[in-house]
């Protein structure tokens, strides 16, 4: 995602009335007074703020924490409600994620809904993690890492009240065919451009769709580059905008995509490992009994859907927007359009 | 007719200056758009050089697949038409499901390949590995 590193025109709050809100409200919560300086708002995130300060307390105690606030004014889909029960419930699950420590709902306070958690210090950056020296053990560590903390975010108890705000699918209902829908409609609605590789591989998807009754959370958006990790491997998983309740197996798959290998594709898991391991590490960890056939579908339509979102991106710059970034996007496409046929070739 | 230098030569002119002045004089997101955006005049370069050609070609593949007859239009704009609604008149058939068939489902696919190729040849050659 795309952003930029200061406060956009929709915010109707400035910098200082941000500031002082923020203060008062911390006040408020810890029951003395509270000081919030540093306030910067961080790169990325078009449908919602990241937002890095310093809390200082009269005790002499400094701590960096992150806000994550909706942008006032907008209508949107995601609730920092759910975002922060959702890291809770991952917390509990024994993933690593960044401490949640308040959230408001009230518009009142800040503008707009918000929460706030704990800075997690590290590089998000996956070619550094690729290509950089420093980053050797991260990169031998991580392959198990990623497979522990997924196992544990498809173990995460979808019966607790707190997550009764995630949509179920009825049982006869196939995520495959949900998710598939649910993009096939995005590509209609938004593609400038007839994509005939794109319609092939709607046609091949269409008719292998993996019959399952596996239900578990679902990321949604696993991979390298929605990680915090330093040099000796996994700090956090970030980045629970897309959660939903489908196949454990559309994580694995989205993992695999090759946009997220930058080139080192030697390694098709996320350019740190071959499946056959990473497999191995998920189901030893206490994963699902990995399908490598489901799993390959939804590499498939992975690939069909990061296509998809290089369109979006595109069309958010062709509506105003003016970002070289998203503009290139849209000439992105047609390396997943290769990726399309070569998988799907004779398969 | 305009004086040299070309439009491509003009974009190259930019290009380089964006890569040898511009990128070191920034950081972090500026710098990185500043790599973006002298990437996306390489591919302007790149597919100025090679619109009609790649275009004609294009069309020649949709006609025989398509069975199609006549010559390709002569004027470029035209062309961009025409090649866009045969590109349409094909995404028509694969969603009917005759591509599902052979032999068109083979000729279907080696035709998006080789446009998928072309695509990549302006955007992103190293992509295809060289």
């Amino acid at each position: 995602m795309s952003g930029s590193a200061t406060a956009g025109p929709n915010t109707s709050i400035t910098l200082t009335d941000l500031d002082a809100a923020l203060a008062a409200y911390l006040a408020g919560q810890l029951g003395a007074a509270a000081s919030v300086t540093g306030l910067r708002r961080l790169p990325g995130g078009a449908s919602r703020e990241t937002w890095l300060f310093t809390l200082a307390t009269p005790d002499g105690a400094a701590e960096r924490l992150v806000l994550r606030r909706d942008p006032p004014g907008h209508v949107i889909e995601t609730s920092r409600r759910h975002e922060f029960l959702l890291l809770q419930a991952a917390a509990a699950a024994g993933v690593p994620v960044p401490r949640v420590r308040w959230c408001e709902d009230d518009p009142a306070a800040l503008g707009a809904p918000f929460f706030v958690m704990d800075y997690v210090e590290g590089e998000t950056l996956a070619r550094r993690l690729l290509r950089d020296a420093e980053y050797a053990p991260a990169r031998a560590a991580l392959p198990e890492q990623l497979a522990t903390a997924l196992a544990r975010v498809h173990a995460i108890d979808l019966g607790v009240p707190a997550l009764a705000f995630l949509a179920r699918l009825p049982d006869e209902t196939s995520p495959a065919a949900v998710e598939l829908a649910r993009y096939e409609s995005l590509f209609r609605a938004l593609a400038p451009e007839p994509h005939p590789a794109f319609e092939l591989a709607l046609r091949w998807l269409a008719a292998r769709l993996p019959a399952t009754d596996r239900r578990t959370l679902v990321h949604g958006d696993y991979r390298v580059g929605n990680v915090i990790f330093g040099p000796e491997g996994l700090r956090a998983v970030i980045d629970w905008e897309m959660v939903h309740v489908g196949d454990p197996m559309e994580d694995l798959g989205w993992l695999c995509v090759r946009a997220w290998r930058f080139g080192a594709d030697a390694n098709p898991v996320g350019g740190l490992a071959d499946r056959a391991r990473f497999f191995a590490a998920y189901e030893r960890a206490g994963g699902r009994r990995v399908d490598p056939a489901a799993v390959g579908w939804w590499e498939v339509f992975g690939n069909l859907k990061w296509g998809i979102i290089c369109i979006m991106q595109m069309q958010t710059f062709l509506a105003g927007v003016k970002s070289v970034e998203l503009a290139s996007l849209g000439r992105r496409t047609a390396e997943t359009e290769l990726e399309l046929l070569d998988l799907t070739e004779g398969a | 007719m305009q004086d040299r230098p070309t439009a491509r030569e003009l974009l190259g002119a930019v290009r380089e200056f964006l890569e040898a002045d511009v990128v070191p004089e920034f950081d972090g997101v500026k710098r990185f758009h500043a790599r973006v955006a002298a990437n996306v005049l390489a591919i302007v370069e790149r597919e100025i050089a090679g619109e009609e050609q790649s275009l004609l070609a294009e069309w020649e593949r949709l006609a025989r697949l398509l069975g199609v007859a006549g010559a390709a239009p002569a004027r470029l704009e035209a062309l961009r038409t025409a090649v866009r609604g045969l590109t349409e008149t094909l995404v028509g058939r694969i969603r009917e499901g005759e591509a599902d068939r052979e032999p068109f489902g083979r000729v279907v696919r080696e035709h998006v390949r080789e446009t998928v190729r072309e695509k990549l040849r302006v955007a992103n050659p190293r992509y295809l590995g060289g």
